[in-house]
């Protein structure tokens, strides 16, 4: 008991370990003047994808449900934060401060909707869980578009129809106006913010992996009948992991509305969703450091192939596919074990 | 009147998801995946037909057959190279997300070759217009088509499957692989022809899709693919009457909303309303309801 704790602690400094190196390699690198302003530009967006897939992989790999709309929770995030941060903007000038309290509540936001989402959704099985996570997540985008907010000296106008209809006075300013989203944001967001984004998230993620609850919602996932029969509230704690994972894709939604001058609900469609499951796939189902590792290298590929121009998305989906087939075909898997056995070892306990 | 014309338009959108959706339900009935690059095929099936039809002006219906031609072995060609390997895998999301690999290399395979710019179909149905009550009440030539072949499809594809054995084994291997080979199916076989049906019916689908809404761009099929994954789900996945049902509610619903709430609101409220079906019965309108035992 005591060496499987080690090893699991080990494995987890591991992960931070990583987290930490790749960061002062990036500072180096950046101080040296290494780095092209393309790659600096994608570190933040990098950290986005990371804290999105390892939230994900709480839900699809450690409670095993496939979820469709985790755009959705980070939509709310993004949103509810950058809202915050345009009515303060004024009054508190400290940024990180500010954009301590805009990630507190864009994540106590999304949770509170996954929370919602989650109780309907989670007595849904298989392909339907999936298939209703993807439609909450498209109406979530959906409304988003309709908001109009705005402020003038008689206080906050509010419309679901257009910015004329609020009766605003001319002078007054828009803060949410429809599908063109939220602008002027004050870009807060830095890549020290987004790293230590990730180091919460790991914490909270591997934290509630290694705890009572965590192995009782791995219970869960294996066997829920049996589960259920000894006694586990099967319901409290899948809500456990959605809501978790729903609250820290909020905290993703906030960093990537921080780094933008827009914010544009369109962005946050059942296509960013299913790139963040590409992420948890790839990177190996249950395994959050290889979660970690797929979205960066699967979001600094398409970058990294910019030389190809029109060839690169072409080449990425081909990646894609050879990849998959690669890792998870039955015979594929069996030839590798026989010829490469030495240089891949699958079987590792993390791995389903 | 104008309450009969949206029902009509929904029928006619909800027939195009219908035909959509029949392909998803087979395949996902016999292999247990959800084929997210079923929506590319259509896509890709529209601008085989574009190509016939514009570019090298051949004759409608011969276009539209290239196009079915062209699909079919797509569809056929993606199984066995993409998912085959796959269907066997430990778990489910292995093919899923090669599914997805697979709508992103059509999607940019077809941005690279038609370039990004959508193209105007130019419709290939030539049927006038029929005009009812002096012209209150106009319903398309591409109406009447799109209507009359989802029923066709409808009635030959139920027939097929329940009177033909190539249905039979279909049937046979979406209940039990193991013991549909055991009694000497070709199981492989008989997933390839369901894949080359439903991308069959996809390219159909594509053709009446673009030629009621000419637009053609390599993201064309994405949104009718996840609307008519919708629909099967909605109707009951696996289930054949359940497409049917569910793409022509779909539609229907879809256009009512449009025309009477809001055109923005208009998904919101169909992907609203798969939300509280499910929840009351959970496993669609028309789908069986599997006991799960210990």
């Amino acid at each position: 008991m005591t060496r499987m704790k080690n090893r699991k602690l080990r494995s987890n400094l591991i992960t931070y370990g990583i987290v930490i190196a790749a960061f002062i390699a990036v500072q180096a690198l950046q101080s040296a003047g290494r780095l092209s302003s393309l790659m600096a530009g994608l570190l933040v967006p990098l950290c986005v994808y990371v804290v999105l897939a390892v939230s994900l992989n709480l839900v699809v790999g450690i409670s095993g449900e496939l979820s469709l709309g985790h755009a959705g929770f980070m939509c709310v995030g993004a949103f509810t934060s950058a809202f915050f941060t345009n009515l303060v903007k004024d009054t508190i000038t400290i940024s990180g401060l500010r954009f301590f309290l805009a990630i507190l509540i864009g994540a106590a936001f999304a949770g509170i909707f996954g929370l919602l989402i989650g109780i309907p959704v989670l007595r849904l099985r298989g392909d339907y869980l999936a298939i209703v996570t993807l439609a909450f997540g498209e109406i979530i985008k959906n409304i988003m578009n309709l908001f109009y907010i705005g402020k003038d000296s008689a206080g906050y106008h509010m419309s679901l129809k257009d910015q004329f209809s609020m009766g605003m006075e001319p002078t007054g300013k828009m803060i949410i106006s429809g599908p063109m989203g939220i602008t002027g944001t004050p870009k807060d967001a830095s890549f020290l913010a987004g790293v230590i984004l990730i180091l919460v998230t790991l914490y909270i993620v591997l934290h509630l992996i290694d705890s009572r609850d965590g192995r009782a919602i791995m219970a869960i996932r294996d066997n829920r009948i049996a589960a259920e029969s000894v006694g586990l509230n099967v319901m409290k704690f899948k809500l456990m992991a959605f809501t978790v994972s729903a609250g820290l894709a909020g905290a993703a939604g906030a960093l990537y509305a921080h780094n933008l001058a827009t914010l544009q609900a369109k962005k946050f469609d059942y296509n960013t969703s299913i790139l963040t499951l590409v992420f948890v796939v790839l990177g190996g189902i249950g395994n959050i450091r290889g979660s970690v590792i797929a979205a960066v290298v699967l979001t600094a590929l398409p970058e990294m192939l910019r030389g190809l121009s029109n060839y690169r998305m072409l080449i990425y989906s081909i990646v894609l596919i050879v990849m998959m087939i690669f890792n998870w075909a039955p015979k594929v898997l069996e030839w590798r074990e026989r010829h490469l056995g030495r240089f891949f070892r699958r079987g590792r306990e993390e791995v389903m | 009147m104008s309450f009969l014309s949206y029902l009509i338009n929904g029928i006619s959108l909800g027939s195009v998801y219908a035909i959509i959706a029949l392909g998803y339900t087979m395949v996902y009935g016999i292999a247990r995946m959800l084929n997210f690059a079923h929506g590319d095929v259509i896509m890709v099936g529209g601008y085989a037909a574009f190509t016939c039809s514009m570019t090298l002006g051949i004759s409608p219906v011969l276009s539209i057959l290239a196009a079915v031609v062209v699909c079919t072995l797509l569809g056929v060609v993606i199984e066995t190279i993409a998912y085959r390997p796959l269907l066997e895998a430990a778990s489910p999301l292995a093919v899923l997300i090669t599914a997805i690999g697979v709508s992103y290399f059509l999607q940019n395979a077809v941005l690279l070759i038609f370039g990004s710019n959508p193209k105007s179909f130019q419709s290939l149905i030539s049927i006038p217009d029929l005009k009812l009550a002096d012209g209150a009440l106009n319903i398309s030539g591409e109406t009447i088509v799109t209507i009359i072949s989802c029923i066709v499809i409808m009635v030959v594809l139920t027939l097929f499957v329940n009177k033909t054995k190539m249905g039979q084994a279909m049937l046979a291997v979406s209940e039990d692989k193991g013991a549909a080979q055991l009694s000497g199916i070709n199981v492989n076989g008989t997933i390839a022809l369901t894949f080359a049906i439903g991308s069959g019916l996809a390219a159909i689908a594509g053709v009446l899709l673009c030629s009621s809404y000419p637009s053609l761009s390599p993201y064309t099929g994405a949104m009718p693919g996840i609307k008519a994954f919708v629909a099967a789900v909605f109707g009951g996945i696996g289930s054949i009457p359940g497409a049917f049902l569910g793409g022509i509610l779909l539609g229907v619903i879809e256009i009512m909303a449009k025309g009477y709430i809001s055109t923005q609101l208009s998904d919101a409220i169909v992907f609203g309303v798969l939300i509280i079906v499910l929840l009351v019965k959970p496993s669609g309108l028309l789908g069986k309801k599997i006991q799960e035992k210990v």
